[in-house]
């Protein structure tokens, strides 16, 4: 295929619309007669409703009150298991917890109302961290507190351990982190007995279409959902979406009237997920030369007070905890267990980025204790084609991730900084210390394992009437360049212009469901979908004689037109294929895991005041094989943000909790870096290892090996060995401590 | 309720709100200004980035009854006839718009760069979007947009 878009910087596809502000978000958007909702939560932990106070300063008659007797369907939102209600009943599970809700024409009288209710509680005792629920403080979950559980064992670690040069074991924290999506939360719902209609901002219609239809108890075809411009999602418009549009369709349906649903700051960052905290043990045999011979790691992550997708995170997390390195025996131990804090979710690298933190800090710390240079430490250890991964993955594909280490190190001028600053800080007059550090680290794109296969996702492309091509697929546009990449993608594979490619909105009226917009599977599985959508619109039209083989644009929309005309429609769907050669055996967790991973190594170069304690990173080197880059620019933007938020993972996002619930719910106090912390973000892509336009996911990337790269040079600066992010400068400062 | 007039985008307005109405609350609800966006509601984020009397401001800190007989401007103002401004058409072709939601926020903050640092320097750019959020794009393609902006400006004055 000759491709002319795909590989070029093309205007993205909505660019005039949001440099302008006509693009049009939930919060733009306004309905005749439409009213405004609230969600009245609980303000305890853990806890049985005993009775609701209104008291009678407000006039209720003005407002609509949906409890939970207006729910005409299930009471539960459909997801991987049915533990979460769209509003509690009796139970009171965490902080923030749906109990009912209000609307009214005037926004402004909403919030007295809302502090006009009170919940009466018999409070429970409740848990709120890792250690807590592993040590049983209280059983709120199941027998044991524990989620989920998985085990991925490789050899026999238990066989190393005698006779190793030498064992090294430290445990590792990360904190939850919010994904702060500049744009809130938000849905517009109209419904009534027969049909529900929801647009909003989202990541996935289709998640919210399966969670809606036994809520109202409808079928299918009469639930709508309808994807508006969506500002930011990076996991965090991946599930808790369903809730919001469910409770806002709820008041709709009893008001009969359009209500919006809007979340503040405030209400957003305290009742949505977050990261998941992670506490991870590890262990780690190697000889004398360093190499791996043993590999024992116990993750576990707090997921909260419901199921929701902790399993899945965890599964990621558990599978990338090795890192890309080879070893005969390896052990990994994941669990999530339960606690009484707003449900954890989804944010972009799901699971990854905690246990690759914790095993890239720990080799950093196995190298110290070998007298060994980081780098060849980390080098001699790699994966290499046809070794297997902790999952016994073969690696098929000739990978290289050596040339991406050089690249990286020549680059950022690891080498030469390192001494550089060596000297630099054996200098007592100066004001900082300075240091740099890198990690390297694969992250699989698409569902894991057989997850891919489960979801079948299903892409269309259609004739428009002035005979161009128009691809409908769920997948959103969320910032990332969804309907850029895909256009690019369907003209090279149509031989047409970029401008002749139109995307559907994502609207489950019109579109396919070509699955979530999660785990860097966009434009990897979905993109070829497209590719393969379009190729059917061709091929028909080819079929039909309208068109020979080598035709022009303009060739394209007369034969376009003539089927039409002679036709009616033409619209042609493509179902998923899993590659061959795939195999993965849930049960067991073994096999492959993903069909492609992407490669990767940062190196971050930062300076510690020595008297403030305050970190900073001067700069950032991210190099990366991720396949074909459909757009240089986009693929880029996509790595200098996820760096930018690994940044703020490291040094700066502290979410402080306080009874079960987030405290410093504001941008005021939850810090993430503005142009003035962000370093100049170098990005490379490396050569594909493999030719012939394979692509892979880049989203979640970023985000796995940031924070460990941070950190590595803060240890570099200041010989400390740090375990936990964020790393505040207090926390450093008491690192001080700890030594003198 | 008080009537308040002021100046928007060129055109004089009447609105009858609470003295205390967020200016942001005023321009997207009475008079349909959607383009400028509420991030944070606290002055941190600066989606909410107009213009009063030239001065750029978070249109979510500022009562209304403060804007009695000024002039402010938003990003609707900021294409004239059609036709993209130098910084719009900057922001698309280095990638500095993403999700779109900041992007109307950081065009004003650029314009106002631009104005008082017209050759601003690496560290007055950092510093001029400083007052900006954006969590897409780690701002090193926003910079881009601003640079580019102050070299076709450059170009603009030596061509004129």
């Amino acid at each position: 295929m000759n491709k002319k878009w795909v590989g070029t910087n093309v205007p993205r596809k909505e660019g005039i619309e949001k440099v302008t502000g006509k693009s049009k978000y939930i919060d733009d958007l306004t309905f005749p007669d439409m009213i405004y909702g609230i969600t009245v939560r609980s303000d305890v932990p853990r806890g049985t409703i005993r009775k609701i106070h209104f008291a009678d300063n407000i006039n209720w008659d003005e407002f609509t009150i949906v409890t939970i007797e207006d729910i005409p369907g299930e009471n539960v939102v459909t997801l991987i298991e049915s533990d979460q209600p769209f509003l509690a009943d009796k139970e009171i599970r965490h902080q923030q917890e749906p109990i009912l809700l209000l609307a009214h024409p005037d926004k402004s009288l909403l919030e007295e109302a809302r502090r006009s209710i009170r919940i009466e509680v018999d409070e429970l005792p409740a848990i709120f961290n890792i250690e807590e629920s592993l040590n049983k403080k209280q059983i709120i979950y199941s027998d044991d507190n524990i989620i989920k559980e998985y085990l991925i064992t490789k050899g026999n670690t238990d066989d190393v351990w005698d006779s190793a040069y030498k064992i090294v074991s430290e445990e590792y924290h990360t904190g939850a982190q919010e994904q702060l999506y500049i744009e809130n939360n938000g849905m517009i719902a109209i419904a009534n007995d027969e049909e529900v209609t929801v647009w909003g901002s989202m990541q996935c219609p289709y998640y919210i279409h399966k969670a809606l239809m036994p809520l109202f108890d409808l079928p299918a075809e009469k639930i709508r959902i309808i994807q508006t411009a969506t500002g930011g999602g990076f996991g965090g418009k991946e599930e808790y979406p369903s809730i919001i549009a469910g409770h806002a369709a709820l008041l709709a349906r009893k008001a009969q009237k359009p209500v919006k649903l809007m979340y503040d700051r405030a209400e957003d960052m305290v009742a949505t997920t977050k990261r998941h905290p992670s506490h991870t043990r590890q262990k780690i045999a190697v000889d004398e030369n360093g190499k791996l011979l043993a590999i024992d790691i116990d993750f576990v992550l707090d997921g909260g007070a419901y199921t929701t997708l902790s399993a899945v995170v965890l599964s990621r997390g558990a599978i990338h905890a090795a890192g890309p390195y080879a070893c005969e025996n390896i052990r990994i131990r994941a669990r999530a267990v339960a606690t009484n804090t707003p449900p954890q979710g989804a944010f972009r690298g799901f699971g990854a980025p905690q246990s690759i933190f914790a095993f890239e800090r720990h080799l950093d710390l196995v190298a110290k204790q070998l007298n060994m240079c980081p780098v060849e430490f980390r080098k001699q250890n790699f994966l290499q084609q046809g070794s297997l991964n902790a999952t016994g993955q073969k690696i098929e594909e000739e990978v290289r991730l050596d040339k991406v280490l050089d690249l990286a190190l020549e680059k950022s001028q690891y080498f030469a900084k390192k001494k550089q600053f060596a000297v630099h800080n054996s200098q007592k007059n100066v004001k900082t210390y300075k240091g740099v550090g890198l990690a390297s680290f694969y992250h699989g794109a698409g569902f894991t394992g057989s997850g891919e296969v489960y979801l079948a996702s299903i892409v269309g492309a259609r004739l428009t009437a002035d005979g161009k091509v128009k691809v409908l697929a769920a997948s959103t546009e969320i910032g990332q360049g969804t309907n850029t990449i895909f256009s690019q993608i369907a003209a090279d594979a149509l031989g047409i212009d970029y401008d002749m490619v139109e995307i559907e909105t994502p609207d489950t009226s019109k579109v396919p469901n070509s699955g979530p917009t999660v785990a860097s599977r966009t434009c990897m599985i979905v993109g070829k979908l497209v590719e393969s959508a379009v190729c059917g619109i061709r091929d028909t039209l080819l079929k039909s004689n309208l068109l020979t083989s080598e035709y022009t644009s303009q060739q394209f929309i007369t034969a376009s037109k003539k089927y039409l005309e002679d036709f009616g429609e033409l619209k042609i769907f493509v179902k998923y294929k899993p590659p061959a050669g795939i195999h993965w055996d849930e049960k067991n967790y073994r096999g492959s895991a993903y069909s492609a991973y992407a490669w990767a190594v940062y190196v971050a170069e930062v300076s510690v005041d020595k008297y403030t304690y305050e970190m900073q990173v001067d700069d950032f080197v991210a190099v990366q094989e991720v396949g074909e880059v459909v757009h240089p620019i986009l693929a880029q933007g996509q790595i200098e943000g996820g760096v930018a938020q690994g940044i703020g993972y490291a040094l700066y996002e502290d979410v402080v909790w306080r009874n079960g619930q987030m405290a410093n719910n504001q941008m005021t106090n939850y810090i993430i870096p503005t142009s003035l912390d962000a370093p100049d973000i170098r990005v490379f892509f490396s050569e594909p290892f493999q030719p012939g336009g394979v692509r892979k996911g880049i989203g979640e990337l970023p985000m796995d090996g940031t924070a460990p790269a941070v950190i590595s040079a803060v240890e570099n600066a200041t010989g400390k060995h740090v375990c936990h992010v964020p790393l505040r400068p207090e926390d450093l400062m008491m690192l001080y401590r700890k030594e003198t | 309720m008080q009537k308040i007039s002021f100046e928007v985008n060129g055109k004089s307005v009447n609105v009858e709100v609470h003295p205390f109405s967020r200016l942001l609350d005023v321009l997207r609800n009475e008079l349909e200004l959607t383009g400028t966006k509420e991030g944070c509601g606290e002055g941190e984020c600066g989606a909410c980035s107009v213009f009063i009397d030239g001065i750029l401001v978070n249109s979510c800190l500022v009562p209304t009854s403060q804007v009695q007989d000024c002039k402010v401007e938003t990003i609707e103002n900021i294409a004239q006839d059609n036709e993209l401004h130098t910084v719009q058409q900057a922001f698309i072709e280095t990638g500095g718009a993403q999700c779109g939601i900041c992007t109307p926020g950081m065009i004003m903050a650029t314009i106002n760069i631009l104005r008082s640092h017209p050759q601003a320097s690496d560290n007055e750019i950092r510093e001029g979007l400083a007052g900006n959020f954006c969590r897409c794009t780690g701002y090193t393609k926003i910079i881009d947009a601003v640079k580019k902006s102050i070299e076709e400006k450059k170009d603009e004055s030596v061509s004129s």
